[in-house]
């Protein structure tokens, strides 16, 4: 579960990203976060995951206690989290087995057990004929499956997109949410942050639109439903 | 840590190593040549303390007794001479004895025999716990009542002195430089390897390693460096000591310095090395990584 109280955050140069932010996801729950560019989205992100810490208010991450967590606590904290990127950020050099097993090896899970979770992963995003290829030899929709196989792979609670139909066509952007929505039915939470109406407002989910760094609708409304975004 | 972990680990640091192959050869010549500058410098402080340590043992003073002190005031001055600062023992010679020393390094020449002993004077032969205290101690002997005169090679230990201070003090000096310098380089060669996978690194931080899983191969990478450094520059300082040794032994001039053999030096030397090896690796590495983990 997650859940944002009050949360503000200004950075350093005095840009202030988030006002009064307050937000609960309940687990296996399927959260669509929009907003425009500069609204605060990838901040909220940036917080869940750790990277920054709130100027003021409490974040709660899967149990874990953002403003108290000790540093030594965050990789095991992000354990709980699956994320995934608008660039992919899958490593070039490496086959699509081999950028999932390296995300599992990095939290030192044995090679007896990273066998037997490569392949189901890469079935249920269904990729497991494109083991061996590497990401240059994918198109942009598998490359970025094989970016939601990596975060799925250590199994987490949760998955954080982060736009990641940014770089792909309807099709593909709409086969994505779709792949989202089975893996959140398979019980993961999922949050995808986005600011395309169209692929949104055809999913009846739950919709947190942020403008300004404020929450300004809640909802299984749709996107831009009043157009006052 | 976990076997297989072990593995990865070991395998990622040498695997880097072969990566950056120039900067790894660079890395381990510059600790090369840092290990050997420093170590010929101590090594040269050890010898001359060695020998320095020998005169102490070998190099007396003496003590001349003034004419006027009748035989047993004159033996009784020893008691006095011990008691002067710096002084570890004292031998009496009587001015027989040392009439027999004498005419014995001028065997078979009739102009020494039937010497009347009494031309000579009783002396006391002083040796010394610091030799680097000489000078002082020779003044304190002239200024016990009885002692008329004190003779004492003041240059040749004032010379060993020297060269010992001034190579303690420079080998001191180019152990902190060449420190500084091999850290430097190997930072920098790991700097390189954590650049080149700076994105493998923000995946693995964000997938949630630990930043002991992601340092482990860096740091396996500089102890190699570090230690393959301290490897080559021991076999390469004994070689360098062992030349050094031979011209010395077969120089006419400075065939009297005993140089000590690099035997009884090898196992200080290794331990020395491969501590400044491991060191300079592991502390290289430690440094360079700690900003690439603040993800």
């Amino acid at each position: 579960m997650v859940r944002l109280i009050d949360v503000s955050k200004a950075y350093d140069n005095g840009t202030r990203a988030l006002e009064s932010v307050s937000l609960r996801i309940e687990d296996g729950g399927f959260v669509f976060l929009v907003g425009p560019s500069g609204s605060g989205k990838s901040t909220i992100v940036k917080l869940l995951t750790g990277e920054i810490r709130p100027t003021s208010g409490r974040i709660m991450v899967n149990g874990y206690n953002l403003n108290t967590i000790r540093d030594g606590q965050i990789p095991f904290m992000r354990r709980t989290l699956g994320v995934i990127f608008q660039d992919f950020r899958l490593i070039e050099k490496k086959t699509v087995c081999e950028n999932l097993t390296f995300a599992m090896r990095a939290v030192g899970t044995s090679p007896k057990e990273i066998r037997k979770r490569v392949g189901y992963v890469l079935e249920l995003v269904g990729l497991d004929c494109k083991l061996s290829c590497r990401p240059c030899e994918l198109s942009g929709g598998e490359q970025q499956r094989v970016a939601i196989a990596r975060a799925l792979v250590n199994n987490p609670s949760m998955i954080i997109a982060d736009e990641p139909t940014g770089n792909l066509d309807p099709t593909r952007s709409f086969e994505i949410m779709l792949l989202l929505e089975r893996i959140n039915a398979l019980g993961t939470t999922v949050l995808v942050v986005t600011h395309e109406k169209e692929l949104v407002n055809r999913f009846t989910k739950r919709v947190v639109a942020i403008d300004g760094g404020r929450v300004v609708s809640d909802g299984m409304d749709g996107y831009y439903q009043n157009e006052k975004i | 840590m976990k076997r297989y972990n072990f593995g990865y680990f070991v395998h990622e640091g040498v695997h880097n190593i072969f990566l950056h192959g120039f900067m790894s050869f660079a890395a381990v010549g510059i600790i090369v040549a840092c290990l050997i500058i420093m170590g010929s410098f101590t090594l040269v402080a050890v010898n001359a303390d060695s020998m320095l340590k020998s005169l102490e043992r070998e190099n007396e003073v003496l003590a001349y007794v003034n004419e006027s002190l009748s035989d047993e005031e004159a033996q009784a001055l020893g008691a006095v001479i011990e008691q002067v600062p710096n002084v570890a023992s004292c031998q009496f010679i009587s001015r027989e004895t040392a009439m027999e020393n004498f005419v014995s390094q001028y065997q078979g020449d009739s102009l020494f025999t039937d010497m009347d002993p009494t031309i000579l004077r009783h002396r006391y032969s002083v040796k010394m716990t610091d030799i680097s205290l000489m000078r002082d101690t020779v003044k304190a002997l002239e200024a016990v009542p009885g002692i008329a005169k004190v003779r004492a090679n003041l240059e040749i230990s004032e010379g060993f002195i020297t060269v010992r201070n001034i190579a303690g003090a420079v080998s001191m000096a180019l152990i902190l430089i060449l420190l500084a310098v091999s850290v430097f380089i190997i930072s920098n060669t790991i700097k390189l390897a954590t650049f080149d996978r700076r994105e493998e690194i923000a995946i693995m931080k964000m997938v949630g390693a630990t930043n002991g899983f992601i340092r482990w191969p860096f740091v396996y990478e500089g102890l190699l460096l570090g230690l393959s450094g301290a490897a080559i520059a021991f076999f390469a300082q004994w070689g360098i000591y062992g030349l050094v040794s031979k011209q010395i032994a077969g120089n006419d001039t400075i065939h009297l310095i005993t140089v000590i053999p690099y035997a009884q030096l090898a196992a200080p030397v290794a331990g020395i090395f491969l501590a400044t090896g491991f060191l300079v690796g592991v502390g290289g590495s430690l440094l360079a990584i700690r900003k690439f983990l603040k993800v």
